[in-house]
């Protein structure tokens, strides 16, 4: 039996993108499937993320498995200074696979090499959230019909947003266009554009978001803006208000657009846009059970008819 | 002639190992990160010595000790031009250059206080990106670290 840890969006070949997103698919017509009888799923969430942790254990639930775990860790010996390594050991006694979210980075590639069961990362502080990069990857998909030769305009917060990171490095398989649209303070780090150069990935940076880059687009991914990113409050009251998606806006875009966002929301995309049919983020969560059980099933090797 | 006559500056060795061409700021560090303090066999150290190329330099030496490369090549960050001089009989039999390992475990410290090396009793792990420039990339929380900023442990 195969049996493999997911810790970064890199741990995955193209190959194993497409395999996981046919599976989600299958997922997708009928989630309602008991493949994971008898076994039973750790979720250890050292960092509480309550959308997170619903997702997957739905997933587990719908998949007809156990779960065992926490969602609160001041409840757990770790408080009492237990290190990661013990409680993976514990842990490794009972479960048959661990979902683990940890406020500090690199907490997933430890585990998978200290754990004899396969890690799923739900997070591991900044650094990775693979499992969004699929569902992400996923709503694309399912509603392009491809991944590939897609024009994708991110805008918001390219500096810090760990999911604008990981859905460059997955879509890099399929030679996407990015356009890039961020204030000053929050561009895109050069290591990824030096990315999109060695993969020739085609991008565009821009500080202006214009009606003319999303006219060209088919997928609008957008994410917040955060007060606490900024070292100068001027620059966040000049911007706060420039990287909002109004309804208006959407009325020259292609009929293909779709708009994503990683969620939670709080004013970035403004209320009447989800009206829209091109409005698509509440499916794209519905859509991270589905990646979540294919995810899951692939790293036990459970073979899906 | 008067090449012969010159004084060593460090006594010689019948076997064993002369590292030489240290920076000699770095000597004790060299010492500590080969483990050298632990050792039984006799060690000589010289630092501050006259050195043509490097202003001044310090050279250690150790009786019957013969790294293994991977052992060596510790010190590459620290001291990436030192000369290794395999030393049988009282003659240098080998002269050899170190290089920086491919990875390198348990040595440099990772600059990122939410790495979880700096949070669990674990060894710290970087992949070498760049070996001229030296540009280390963390295995664990993927941050990349210049040559100016390396802190070892």
């Amino acid at each position: 039996m195969e049996n493999k840890s997911l810790v970064s969006i890199t741990d995955y070949t193209k190959s194993d993108i497409i395999r996981i997103l046919q599976l989600a698919e299958k997922f997708d017509e009928n989630p309602n499937r008991r493949l994971l009888e008898g076994k039973v799923c750790a979720t250890l969430f050292f960092e509480p993320s309550t959308r997170t942790r619903l997702s997957f254990e739905t997933a587990v639930h719908r998949l007809g498995g156990r779960i065992i775990g926490f969602s609160d860790v001041s409840t757990t010996s770790s408080t009492k200074g237990e290190t990661l390594k013990d409680t993976i050991a514990m842990v490794n006694n009972y479960a048959d696979l661990i979902i683990m979210r940890h406020h500090l980075e690199g907490a997933a590639r430890y585990a998978s090499e200290l754990s004899s069961v396969p890690i799923i990362n739900a997070g591991d502080g900044a650094n990775q959230h693979p499992t969004q990069t699929m569902l992400d990857m996923y709503s694309i998909y399912k509603t392009q019909g491809t991944l590939e030769n897609r024009t994708i305009t991110i805008v918001g917060d390219l500096k810090y947003g760990r999911t604008v990171h990981s859905l460059i490095i997955g879509m890099s398989h399929f030679n996407p266009t990015f356009r890039f649209v961020a204030p000053e303070e929050l561009r895109l780090p050069d290591a990824y554009k030096r990315f999109c150069d060695e993969h020739h990935i085609k991008y565009e940076e821009s500080a202006d978001f214009s009606e003319d880059i999303l006219n060209e687009s088919d997928i609008l991914y957008m994410t917040r803006v955060q007060r606490e990113r900024f070292t100068d409050l001027m620059e966040y009251e000049k911007v706060k208000n420039v990287y909002i998606l109004r309804k208006n806006m959407l009325e020259k875009t292609r009929e293909n657009l779709r708009i994503l966002h990683p969620l939670p929301r709080v004013n970035e995309i403004q209320q009447d846009v989800d009206d829209s049919p091109k409005a698509y983020y509440f499916e794209q969560a519905r859509n991270g059970v589905f990646a979540r059980q294919a995810i899951i099933c692939d790293s036990l090797g459970i073979d899906i008819q | 002639m008067s090449e012969i006559r010159k004084e060593l500056q460090v006594a010689a060795l019948c076997n064993g190992t002369a590292i030489d061409h240290i920076p000699s700021n770095q000597v004790f560090k060299v010492l500590s990160l080969l483990d050298l303090g632990d050792l039984k066999n006799p060690v000589t150290i010289g630092n501050n010595l006259e050195s043509k190329k490097m202003g001044t330099k310090g050279i250690i030496k150790i009786s019957d000790k013969f790294f293994e490369e991977e052992e060596i090549n510790r010190i590459a960050l620290i001291a990436p031009n030192v000369i290794l001089n395999i030393i049988k009989d009282y003659q240098v039999v080998e002269k050899k250059k170190i290089s920086l390992p491919q990875t390198i475990v348990g040595i440099v410290k990772c600059n990122n206080p939410k790495c979880i090396t700096n949070n669990e009793p674990m060894l710290t792990r970087f992949e070498v990106l760049d070996n001229n420039k030296v540009v280390l990339n963390c295995h664990y929380c993927d941050i990349k670290i210049q040559k100016e900023d390396i802190i070892l442990k």
